[in-house]
């Protein structure tokens, strides 16, 4: 008994780190300085061998985009008063980004090729509020616009964007507590001074640099303004000039500290003159900088093709300029809904007959779309291909039929053009119809295998590898599972039971002739409702097989409740704090069943679970065609919603049947955390 | 409040020493459990409301014959409650007939007599011995002959969940254990008996466990109703009582094996005091309850309880009163069973005495044990810490992974 509790290891928490880490101890202020570094920070890179010295400069505007840049941790003497002046700068710079957008994109540096990654898992989206993933999405057209933008050789990371052009100097103590206020001292040392330079257009502000040696703090003055930043167009000589002064500025700095040097300097020479330095700062910094780096070098494959998909299920499709980016990169164009609902605006609107027309006339120019992508994809938009379990396995036949049409191109390796490939299929999909989770699951599960190919197997052996992946996780998640979610659920049908049944869910079926094929006596009341009337072919079905029915209306649900033992409902998703993402009038099944103290069993794959939470149908739902729900004409301020989904609540099920068991509604993370790991997705 | 409170229980303490009235009756029918345990009407009239002696005259419940009728039933029925064995009222009167199957029923037999031994334990050691007199030469061999031995223990007593609980436990260990990874298969088979026989020290350390955890919610001045005779609750409540806690108790009968008497009578030894309450006085007195105390025949995946006939009535009576209900149960009675509702659980049948002759073509409800949905307990204290009934899935997942 005790040791079976042994083997339970200690899991690392799913917690995605953001910013700057060490293994061993996190910096004390860290929570303190992210908001602070919204005003400018630099840093110099560790890898510092590889690039150039002028351009190791970093600048992040905003904290939270996905360049993540140790906050500078430094402090000076004036620690207390700075506050307020950061807070000043900080504020400033968003008006900025408000006023002008263009130098918005300009500023969201990406860094090197690209690193989106942690924000793609959606995981840590509350880290990342939607700029972040905005300029992920919008990276490529970014870095052929910007034409400030200075890559180095190793692209990596160290592009440099001096977009204030001010002399980044740190002030640098060589006390032992430097990391704590480190953050905000440095969005504190920016001062804006009228610009003497000349250079009109530039906006430098400028970083004092303080050296402290034996207790006194110098303030070396800069030749800085920051004037109007709104007016923040820099040319490239522009730039370099500035950057010679900076550089100017920063050996005299050199010279005249003897002690600590910055480690925050905006050159090279800076950086090496940081590692000798014997400030404490130094080696935590350093640290911090090369774990990041590799940390990213890591990242990036895996999570890079987290991207697209995502992209689409985060969208808020009521921002507008947000949706416009959108629109240019998609490979199939969307079109404006005529009416939307207030609240539903954040979703992706339903753009049916357009879409249909729009796709089929350009059937010969979405050339790199696979034919049988193509066709699944238009069966997802005429609605021909529905059902959960039915459209994920549709798509991963077309993806294996890809798959097995694939070859690589030359200088390209496998892992990665397949992931670019499968992810512009995805999001040709995504045009069709918005996926559902459990199709999200297999992407990500197909994504997954194709990053962990080995590179040393030859082309047609990591093929057919994938292609038996897809097969098995078809026959794994969803044949098999099925057959194992009929096994439990049968053994709760007992004669004499009335079984209730909404919508059309191919398990739930699959149960019921189970237990009729098994002898069972038993009736069945199905449920259905308009506009889509998915019972009808439900009851078709098992009439032909001579079950006892009934058939009535959502309408009629608390009128025919009392005579119901049972109520088996399918899923789409289940999320982790138990809610049922189901379709539209489960809930209500649901709630008028337990009110009438019936016990609620629904029925769902382990593959369709997801690790979000949903608290109401709002934030995250599809939207059908609203002609469907009435044909009134010539209405105005009177628009039509067809939700396809909703989300019921936990507490309205008695029961969840998966293929691991019969679980309680609580027990759903434990699923998580005991499959999840290694098996589900993975 | 104030007979909540530990003044007033100290009271009453000084005062039944001091022999009150209530009180010493409450005693002496303790004392004379045996002869007088199952006659719920002394014979004398005295004491009973005149408002009962109406409706009795009204609705001829209660006659001089059907007096005699009892009279009768307890000279017939005295022996009773020796002869069931502590353990389940579902085993004893079943153990005789079906003894001849197999080996290791009789096995089983012989620990489940001991008393101090739960039917689980039993079983495991029933298991343990099979293997220790199997002549299997190959671990699948044994395997294979101890899943049979599992199996014909479980149908042997079908309704007991503790049984089949321990079984299927026993059987996750031999097929996952290290003992696999053994190259000699004797010591393999020794590894096996080991655990089999360490099973009986957890059963004993795990009611000790639980009453540790236990006692900390028995508060001075507190009022606890318990149902049932539940060693694991017995065990919680004479700690607490070993810790000087003042705390009263309030027991229900436990119509039809009275097996609150017993609780009662183990009680009162302790000098806890208690007072008897008919089954369906539970709703009349949980005003002054502060918790209610249950054992449990199994834990289920949803993390419900089931229990002896009554408890599900207690815990909703509990619920509305926002009572607290602790189960106290050892981590051997976590079964993977998901009941939904009462009828969805085989049946653990018994014979009912009602002292009269049940009238022609009526039926009588003979359902041992009922289920407790998870939603109407508390806590439940286990070996294995103290658990909100969510957590049980999460166990019996990990265990059965």
């Amino acid at each position: 008994m005790d040791s079976r509790r042994l083997p339970r290891a200690v899991i690392d928490p799913k917690v995605r780190q953001v910013g700057f880490f060490t293994s061993c101890d996190p910096p004390p202020a860290r929570s303190l300085s992210v908001p602070a570094d919204t005003g400018a920070s630099a840093i110099v890179p560790t890898d510092m061998s590889s690039s150039p010295p002028l351009t190791d400069i970093y600048i992040t505007n905003n904290s939270f985009s996905s360049v993540r840049i140790p906050p500078p941790r430094q402090v000076s003497a004036e620690g207390l008063h700075s506050l307020g002046r950061a807070a000043g700068s900080t504020t400033s710079v968003f008006a900025h980004d408000v006023l002008s957008p263009h130098c918005w994109e300009g500023i969201q540096m990406p860094i090197g090729s690209y690193n989106s990654s942690e924000f793609m898992q959606g995981k840590s989206s509350m880290l990342s509020p939607s700029s972040s993933r905005f300029d992920d999405i919008d990276f490529s057209e970014e870095e052929a616009t910007s034409a400030c933008l200075i890559r180095t050789g190793s692209g990596k990371e160290a592009a440099a964007f001096p977009r204030s052009s001010g002399e980044v100097m740190m002030a640098i103590k060589s006390g032992a507590n430097a990391p704590a206020k480190s953050a905000l001292k440095t969005a504190s040392v920016v001062k804006a001074l009228p610009e003497v330079t000349g250079i009109q257009a530039a906006v430098p502000f400028h970083f004092s640099f303080e050296e402290k040696d034996g207790g006194t703090s110098i303030e070396k003055q800069n030749e800085g303004i920051g004037a109007a930043r709104s007016k923040q167009k820099t040319t490239k000589a522009e730039r370099r000039a500035i950057q010679e002064v900076q550089r100017a500025a920063k050996a005299a700095a050199k010279d005249a500290g003897k002690g600590a040097k910055s480690t925050f300097a905006s050159s090279g020479g800076a950086l090496a003159v940081a590692k000798q330095a014997k400030s404490a700062i130094l080696p935590s910094q350093t640290k911090y900088g090369s774990s990041v780096a590799s940390e990213r070098r890591v990242d990036r494959n895996p999570d890079k093709d987290g991207k697209k998909d995502v992209s689409q299920s985060s969208m808020q499709f009521d921002d507008k300029s947000r949706v416009e980016k959108a629109k240019r990169r998609a490979a199939v164009g969307h079109f404006e809904a005529r009416n939307s609902v207030e609240l539903f605006r954040h979703l992706p609107q339903y753009e049916h007959g357009p879409q249909l027309q729009y796709l089929e006339s350009k059937f010969f120019h979405l050339d790199h779309i696979h034919p049988s992508v193509y066709k699944v994809g238009l069966q997802y938009l005429t609605g021909s291909t529905s059902g959960g379990n039915a459209r994920c396995k549709e798509m991963l036949l077309a993806f294996q039929e890809a798959v097995m049409d694939y070859s690589t191109p030359p200088e390209k390796t496998p892992a990665r053009d397949l992931t670019s490939k499968i992810s512009s299929y995805v999001s040709f999909l995504i045009a069709c119809r918005p996926l559902s989770i459990s199709m999200g699951n297999a992407i990500r599960f197909l994504k997954n295998r194709i990053a962990k190919l080995d590179h040393n197997i030859s082309e047609s052996e990591a093929k057919s590898n994938l292609l038996s992946d897809i097969d098995r996780f078809i026959n794994e998640k969803i044949i098999v599972a099925d057959k194992v979610i009929v096994h439990h659920a049968v053994t709760k049908i007992r004669d004499g039971d009335v079984l209730l049944i909404y919508g059309h869910s191919t398990v739930v079926e699959m149960i019921l002739l189970q237990a009729h094929e098994l002898g069972k006596q038993f009736r069945i009341v199905v449920v259905d409702s308009r506009p889509k009337l998915e019972g009808k072919a439900l009851l078709r079905k098992l009439v032909m097989k001579g079950l006892s029915c009934t058939y009535t209306h959502l309408n009629a649900i608390s009128y025919i409740m009392h005579e119901v033992t049972r109520v088996f409902l399918g899923a789409s998703s289940i999320l982790s704090n138990g809610t049922i993402y189901s379709r539209v009038g489960t809930a209500c099944v649901a709630m008028v069943s337990h009110t009438f103290r019936v016990p609620v069993l629904i029925c769902c794959e382990a593959y369709k679970f997801n690790e979000r939470v949903l608290l109401d149908s709002i934030c995250s739902n599809e939207l059908g065609d609203p002609d469907v729900i009435s044909k009134v004409h010539g209405r105005d301020g009177l628009n039509d919603l067809e939700n396809c989904y909703d989300a019921t609540p936990s507490d309205y099920v008695s029961m969840i049947v998966t293929e691991h068991g019969m679980i309680p509604p609580t027990s759903v993370p434990v699923i998580f955390r005991e499959y999840g790991r290694d098996q589900l997705f993975f | 409040m104030w007979r909540r409170s530990a003044s007033f229980v100290l009271d009453k303490r000084q005062l039944a020493q001091a022999s009150p009235p209530h009180q010493q009756i409450l005693l002496s029918s303790d004392d004379m459990e045996p002869n007088n345990l199952p006659n719920p009407n002394p014979s004398t009239d005295h004491g009973i409301s005149a408002y009962y002696q109406t409706r009795a005259e009204h609705h001829a419940v209660v006659t001089s014959d059907w007096l005699a009728q009892a009279q009768a039933a307890v000279t017939r029925n005295a022996a009773v409650p020796e002869v069931l064995p502590k353990i389940a009222a579902t085993g004893g009167s079943r153990a005789a007939g079906s003894g001849k199957a197999f080996s290791v029923i009789d096995e089983f037999n012989y620990w489940r007599k001991k008393p101090d031994l739960a039917e689980a334990v039993a079983a495991i050691m029933a298991l343990a011995a099979f293997i220790r007199s199997s002549e299997a030469t190959t671990m699948m061999e044994l395997e294979i002959e101890l899943k049979k031995a599992s199996d014909t223990l479980k149908s042997w007593d079908t309704t007991s969940i503790s049984l089949s609980a321990g079984c299927d436990l026993f059987m996750r260990y031999v097929t996952r254990t290290s003992a696999l990874e053994y190259e000699d298969f004797n010591a393999a088979k020794l590894r096996l008996i080991e655990r089999g026989e360490k099973f009986g020290e957890i059963s004993l350390k795990a009611r000790r466990t639980i009453a540790m955890l236990g006692q900390d919610f028995v508060f001075d001045g507190s009022t606890i109703l318990v149902h049932g005779y539940s060693r694991v609750v017995l065990e919680v409540l004479k700690l607490a009582a070993s810790n000087r806690k003042m705390f009263r108790v309030l027991c229900t009968e436990g119509r039809p094996d009275r097996t609150g008497l017993r609780f009662s009578n183990e009680l009162a030894q302790l000098g806890v005091p208690v007072k008897l309450l008919i089954d369906s006085a539970v709703a009349y007195t949980m005003d002054e309850v502060d918790m209610v105390f249950v054992g449990a025949d199994g834990v289920v995946e949803s993390g419900g309880i089931i229990n002896m006939m009554g408890t599900y009535q207690i815990a909703l009576v509990a619920h509305c009163m926002n009572k607290p209900v602790y189960v106290a149960a050892e981590s051997y009675k976590f079964a993977r069973l998901y009941p939904l509702d009462q009828k969805d659980l085989a049946p653990a049948i018994r014979p009912i005495e009602f002292g009269v002759p049940i009238p022609s073509g009526v039926e009588v409800e003979r359902n041992a044990r009922d289920y407790t949905p998870p939603q109407y307990l508390t806590l439940l204290f286990t070996d294995l810490g103290v658990l909100t009934p969510s957590v049980v899935s999460d166990e019996l997942i990990q265990l059965y992974l």
